[in-house]
């Protein structure tokens, strides 16, 4: 279970105007500005339960999830996740977690993905037998065969991210981040994520929370949905409570923006 | 422990296949210590007594320093791990339940390790074969040369150890090229990358001798040529397991301070 209560974060971004007067000022007096990225934040997520969690860019989804992964810590709030907190307990919670972020790759760049997967049952302590099952039932759902043995610099990016699926669950997570994991991919490999998100949540009761802004990704898999918005959560609720009568979920998405402004 | 060893044979196998680089390295190497050598035996001819070694010491050391280049070359450090910090891809490594300085450390250990060992045979036995006193010489004794081993690895961790605090302290700047820059030069000056350290004037060189710097490549070196032994040895192999457990440590406590107030910027 994931306990999250009125959890803040503050970051300082410092701001000068343009030019090079302004500049050659900002070496004797920095302006900074303080940026709230989260305000009182709480939710409760259960296990096994699939969450959406959106909002527009900067409004605190990131913030959020790295809070939760324990990259980051809050300056102000709780959390509790399966009873540690992400950031005190970093190195027993990270054990209970995989996380993909879209935009980056834990893959190691000169070799086959197999060596990387080969290191993380190391960094797991993954016992082999577990390795070996999760290895092959993953490679057959997400068809990597070949993939394997190619150097992941090779790959496109559709293979590559179906390679870094695959490597965050081989140690059997209990909760899984997805930070845009369909971000860049076409149509096919989009439909293949999803349905492995699906299947696997159905077969291994994980507990998966969704960042993204394809609402494709959020209708295919979600049932409840979390709407932030300028670092408050704003809606926490169903599709049919976005929806809220549209048709088209992005739409109502963007009628929603500009209810509440953001 | 295991996991930090998997990581070193990933780093090491990683290395051994980047055969042209090496190749191109060792190339290098092969010329810049002729020159050296050319020119200090311009020195040598104007007045041999004027100096604290002899030449075929002296050679001893440059073909030594050029084979084992990769293992006490602060500049060797590994971009990778600055790209990692600077574009935000540490956080993969912070989701792992692994302590970051001892991966870093394993993986640069790895790094090293596999460079000098593609790099450093054909050095030495190309060497081997050159008529005295340029070429290299067969150690003073096996005793010397068990000791050679062990300060050329010790040698190479406090390399190792001081880099990790440049990488720390990437952590703190969002550009390490400052940093890097004096932490290069003055590394390489002071461990006798530049001329061994018996050729500074004496003053100097007994304070060189207490830094972490003289730790490096210095001790490994002198021992192979006979320059250091006995008493004198024993106290330089003490500060290098001193200086270790220093700048372990201080990196260490730099490492903890960072995860507290880390921020992955971006989205």
């Amino acid at each position: 279970m994931i306990e999250m209560s009125h959890v803040s974060k503050t970051y300082k971004v410092s701001k000068r105007d343009a030019g090079a007067v302004s500049a050659l000022k900002s070496i004797f007096h920095r302006e900074y500005e303080q940026v709230h990225a989260l305000k009182d934040v709480s939710f409760t997520i259960q296990d096994g339960e699939m969450v959406g969690y959106i909002g527009p860019n900067g409004a605190g989804k990131s913030s959020t999830i790295k809070i939760l992964s324990g990259i980051l810590t809050p300056d102000e709030g709780t959390c509790l996740i399966n009873g540690l907190n992400p950031w005190k307990d970093r190195i027993r919670h990270v054990k209970e977690i995989g996380v993909v972020f879209g935009q980056r790759s834990q893959l190691w760049w000169d070799v086959p993905v197999i060596d990387s997967y080969e290191l993380l049952k190391d960094i797991y302590r993954i016992p082999k037998s577990v390795y070996e099952q999760n290895k092959d039932e993953l490679t057959e759902l997400l068809n990597l065969g070949e993939l394997l043995r190619t150097p992941a610099r090779q790959l496109s990016l559709g293979q590559r991210m179906r390679c870094e699926i695959a490597a965050s669950l081989l140690h059997s997570p209990k909760i899984l981040f997805l930070d845009e994991p369909t971000i860049g991919l076409d149509a096919v490999s989009k439909l293949a994520v999803r349905e492995f998100i699906l299947n696997h949540n159905k077969k291994h009761k994980t507990t998966v929370i969704l960042t993204t802004h394809d609402m494709q990704d959020i209708e295919a898999l979600t049932e409840r949905i979390i709407l932030i918005g300028k670092g408050q959560i704003l809606l926490d609720g169903t599709i049919d409570d976005i929806k809220n009568g549209n048709e088209n979920m992005d739409e109502a998405l963007a009628a929603l923006y500009q209810k509440y402004e953001i | 422990m295991k996991k930090y060893f998997s990581f070193f044979k990933l780093r090491f196998s990683m290395g051994l296949q980047y055969r042209t680089a090496a190749f191109a390295g060792i190339a290098t190497q092969f010329v810049w210590g002729s020159m050296e050598i050319l020119m200090f035996r311009a020195f040598y001819e104007a007045d041999a007594s004027a100096f604290p070694m002899t030449l075929q010491a002296t050679c001893s050391y440059v073909w030594m320093q050029q084979a084992f280049l990769a293992l006490f070359m602060a500049w060797f450090m590994e971009n990778e791990i600055f790209d990692s910090i600077v574009d935000g891809n540490i956080s993969y490594e912070l989701c792992r339940p692994i302590n970051v300085y001892d991966m870093w450390f394993a993986r640069s250990t790895a790094n090293r390790f596999s460079r000098a060992i593609l790099r450093c045979f054909p050095v030495l036995i190309f060497s081997a074969f050159l008529p005295a006193p340029f070429g290299i010489m067969a150690p003073v004794s096996v005793s010397a040369f068990v000791w050679f081993l062990i300060t050329l690895i010790l040698g190479a961790l406090v390399t190792i150890a001081f880099c990790m605090l440049v990488y720390m302290t990437c952590f703190f700047t969002v550009s390490s090229l400052g940093v890097r820059m004096v932490a290069v030069s003055v590394v390489e000056f002071f461990q006798g990358g530049v001329i061994p350290i018996p050729f500074f004037p004496e003053k100097l060189q007994k304070v060189m001798e207490l830094l972490p710097f003289a730790s490096m490549q210095n001790v490994a070196l002198r021992i192979y040529s006979g320059d250091l032994a006995g008493v004198q040895m024993k106290k330089a192999i003490i500060l290098q397991v001193f200086w270790l457990v220093v700048l372990v440590a201080i990196g260490k406590g730099i490492n903890r301070l960072a995860m507290k107030k880390i921020v992955i910027q971006g989205g």
